[in-house]
């Protein structure tokens, strides 16, 4: 009955992209065109990574807002390194933004299971931290266009079987996930212990190691997202992406993630991630002026998380015998 | 010797939760650990399945001295706990909440296929009649506890602890259960169970080792043990120095409720409440008692049905037009819906119903403290200052703190939600003996519960609940413990063995 619920959540959040899609369509029918779905695909690709991350760790009831700092921080690294080291190759820069971000992502694992802080602290913390290690590592000067390694800006404008590479990592990051909590055993135990963390001690399912791996997978993937980021625009300096976590977390939200812990999919989060692209994809397109776009993008958010909530609603505790069931 | 605890201790804070317990478990033996709510039952199955460490003692399992520092390593070292109080994974299927923690893997991935085929061949061999890949949370609270069951039995254990494990359990599934446990027996483990009831004891235990205040007082062969012996063990004094005389006379109707159902929770529910009367309400745990006293008080939204208090209409929509009309609540989890631990005494009596301090926009703190002093001195609570925080409390005396926060408001009818569970014989007494003087003075008391002899032993009537619905109604005269239990868990009582009295009831 439940799975049932879930999954038509999900295809009510589907209906919901697929009217705005049409009907923004009608009044702009370039809304509708290939070059504009690939634009959007390309905006929410970087997101779609990020999400994946943010949802491990809002499965396990914690929350990650250092995810915005740790992109930036390790797309200055990555773009140092380039400036630095003008022979360095794209499979060193991948290797060494998934390292750098896991080193500060696992951080605020060991803070949270060593010192038993609460996530939101101690991510508020690395959140300033992080962004404040940037300013001393770039001592506060940008990296322009012509000061980043072409390997970093030539990868987002790849093009593979048709699609961008952008899109091919989201894909694979997507994936990936899908088959960690589907499959693995961690990701399995992901879920329980967002359920019922007290429970998953007594059948011995070991907390501590399971956060600091969600924080570090997090971490990770903000790195990858951080070279990403800065090869798509370019551009690397102290307040890049400064506030995206929270439309990290506003996607995972809306695509049904629970704040709460151990409910959620990797198909919900995706659908978040689109709609949050074809919203803010629609509105310039619309021609809605850009002093209300963030207001309207935030209440078309509310409005959708409340929907989300009425229909997670429980009735109560079946205690009266069902229908058709012997007692 | 499969099992042997020597000298073990517990303390938490101030409380002595063991002191100095032994106890010998052989294989392919049934040893019941019984005692009262707060003996140390609990404490010495946490430390057993490495939930919480000893401070002191010996545990040695086949002649090896060991040490479990985590609930892995007491589960990897071949013991196992069915406990009291469902540990389950709501969101999870019914097949992965018995794999948790060892899911079946297939090179690096899960093997969703063997979990679920094995899964539904242990629930066949339990009599389940859910499929394996039901989710926990469609599940009602008896079928919960099969799956606890099932899951303890799909692992190989040398040790199997079941911890009230048929508190929830109808006649015939507790039935289907002690073949569960002799066909345990007969494969070499050995098993510790729980169980403050006495037929189930005698039914399928061997020996059996009686906790009170945190020490073994008295172990032996159940064949050789009685009932009234064990009881004496167990609470250390007679019957009847447990229980007050109830003699007030019920008088008028004071509330009326007709007709009350909701959807999934429970079912055309009506009866009257009279002035000086203790009403209980007894049922299996998970039978819909709590859930329909919230609705009197306005907490369960999809509840239909009428509500009189003293002839007047009663519509509450919030917990404050109950109480507005005279009725109090005092919730079961105490923890977790009825105090606030890190207030103080004085901050949690006065809690409800702030506005009766009130100088204008100011709380009188003056006020406060008279109101506090007067309860603290009329319900004998123990505590240092109005300051002390409601965490350094007993749970005696946190319970008596969040029954004065209500009686505080001078209400006229109060409902008590299985008021003693988990708190010592004394202060059993102590609520006992206040519940008396409410109703002497003129109150009137809903007491649900699930301890019989307190139901037997207070209540003028009783009304047995069972799966939402109201079964049975015994006045005071003509209750026996063995019709009461046999409605509540809904057994023929004619096609059952004859069952042991239980203990505390009226003879």
């Amino acid at each position: 009955m439940k799975n049932l619920l879930n999954i038509r959540r999900e295809w009510l959040l589907l209906t919901i992209i697929v009217v705005i899609i049409l009907a923004v369509g009608v009044r702009a029918p370039v809304f509708l065109t290939w070059r504009n779905g690939l634009d959007i695909a390309n905006d929410s690709a970087i997101l779609a990574i990020l999400v994946m991350g943010q949802m491990l760790v809002l499965l396990t009831r914690g929350i990650d807002l250092s995810a915005a700092s740790n992109l930036a921080l390790t797309g200055m690294v990555c773009a140092l390194l380039g400036k630095a080291f003008p022979g360095v190759s794209i499979v060193v820069l991948i290797a060494v933004a998934l390292a750098v971000g896991a080193l500060l992502g696992s951080l605020n694992g060991w803070l949270i299971t060593g010192f038993g802080l609460p996530p939101i602290v101690v991510t508020l913390g690395t959140l300033s931290a992080y962004r404040g290690a940037i300013f001393v590592a770039s001592k506060g000067a940008w990296i322009s266009d012509q000061d980043i390694h072409d390997a970093i800006k030539g990868l987002p404008r790849e093009v593979w079987l048709g699609l961008p590479a952008l899109v091919w990592f989201a894909f694979v990051v997507v994936a990936l996930t899908a088959v960690f909590l589907k499959l693995r055993r961690e990701g399995r135990e992901i879920y329980a212990l967002g359920g019922n963390p007290h429970a998953a001690t007594y059948v011995g399912i070991s907390v501590p190691s399971r956060l600091r791996l969600v924080y570090t997978l997090s971490g990770m993937l903000a790195g990858l997202a951080g070279l990403l980021w800065v090869g798509r625009y370019s551009i690397a300096y102290t307040e890049l992406a400064a506030g995206y976590e929270l439309t990290v977390v506003a996607a995972c939200v809306i695509g049904g993630v629970s704040i709460g812990g151990g409910v959620g999919t990797v198909l919900g989060a995706v659908l978040g991630v689109i709609f949050i692209g074809v919203v803010n994809g629609a509105l310039p397109v619309i021609q809605v002026s850009p002093f209300w776009q963030q207001a309207i993008a935030g209440a078309v958010i509310l409005i959708s998380v409340t929907v989300n909530a009425r229909s997670e609603r429980r009735a109560g505790r079946q205690i009266l015998e069902r229908q058709g069931v012997v007692a | 010797m499969l099992l042997r605890l020597r000298g073990v201790h517990k303390r938490y804070g101030a409380t002595r939760a063991l002191r100095g317990v032994d106890l010998d478990l052989q294989a392919g033996e049934v040893l019941a650990l019984v005692g009262e709510n707060g003996a140390g039952k609990s404490t010495l199955v946490k430390m057993l399945t490495g939930v919480v460490p000893m401070d002191e003692g010996v545990i040695s399992l086949h002649g090896v001295q060991q040490r479990f520092s985590s609930a892995q390593a007491s589960q990897a070292a071949g013991i196992l706990a069915v406990h009291q109080e469902t540990v389950m994974f709501e969101e999870l299927s019914v097949a992965e909440n018995i794999f948790v923690g060892r899911h079946l893997q297939r090179g690096p991935f899960v093997d969703w296929a063997a979990m679920n085929s094995q899964a539904q061949t242990v629930l066949a061999n339990i009599g389940a009649r859910f499929t394996a890949t039901t989710l926990v949370k469609d599940l009602s609270l008896a079928e919960r506890h099969l799956v606890e069951i099932a899951r303890a039995l799909s692992q190989k254990a040398s040790v199997v602890i079941l911890d009230e494990p048929t508190a929830a359990l109808s006649q015939q599934e507790i039935r289907d259960f002690y073949g569960i446990v002799r066909q345990l027996r007969d494969q070499g483990v050995g098993v510790i169970f729980i169980t403050h009831k006495f037929d189930e004891i005698f039914a399928v235990a061997d020996r059996y080792l009686v906790l009170r205040d945190g020490a073994a007082v008295g172990s032996g062969a159940i064949a050789e043990a009685t009932e009234q012996e064990l009881v004496r063990l167990m609470a250390g004094r007679a019957i009847d120095q447990i229980y007050p005389h109830v003699d007030s006379v019920p008088g008028e109707v004071m509330l009326s409720v007709k007709g009350l159902s909701h959807p999934m929770e429970f079912q055309d529910l009506n009866f009257n409440l009279h002035r000086g009367e203790i009403l209980g309400f007894y049922g299996l745990v998970g039978s819909g008692r709590s859930e329909a006293m919230l609705s009197i008080m306005g907490l369960n939204p999809q509840a239909n049905g009428e509500f009189l208090v003293n002839g007047q209409k009663l519509d509450a929509r919030r917990p404050g037009d109950a109480i507005a009309a005279g009725i109090a609540y005092v919730p079961e989890e105490r923890q977790r819906q009825g105090g606030i631990l890190s207030f103080s005494v004085q901050d949690n009596i006065s809690l409800a119903g702030l506005s009766r301090f009130a100088r204008g926009p100011w709380l009188s703190a003056r006020r406060e403290a008279v109101l506090c002093k007067r309860m603290t001195e009329r319900l004998r609570i123990k505590t240092e200052s109005p300051q002390t925080l409601l965490s350094g409390l007993s749970g005696g005396n946190q319970q008596k703190v969040v029954i004065a926060k209500w009686l505080g408001l001078e209400p006229k009818i109060v409902i008590l939600d299985e008021p003693t569970k988990g708190i010592d014989m004394g202060a059993k007494q102590a609520v006992y003996q206040l519940i008396a003087e409410m109703v002497q003075e003129g109150l009137a008391v809903i007491l649900v519960s699930s301890e019989l002899p307190e139901v037997m032993n207070l209540a003028h009537r009783v009304i047995v609940m069972r799966r939402g619905r109201q079964v049975a109604e015994f006045n005071r005269g003509n209750a026996h413990a063995e019709t009461i239990v046999a409605a509540a868990s809904g057994l023929n009582t004619t096609a059952v063995p004859a069952h042991r009295e239980i203990a505390g009831a009226p003879a």
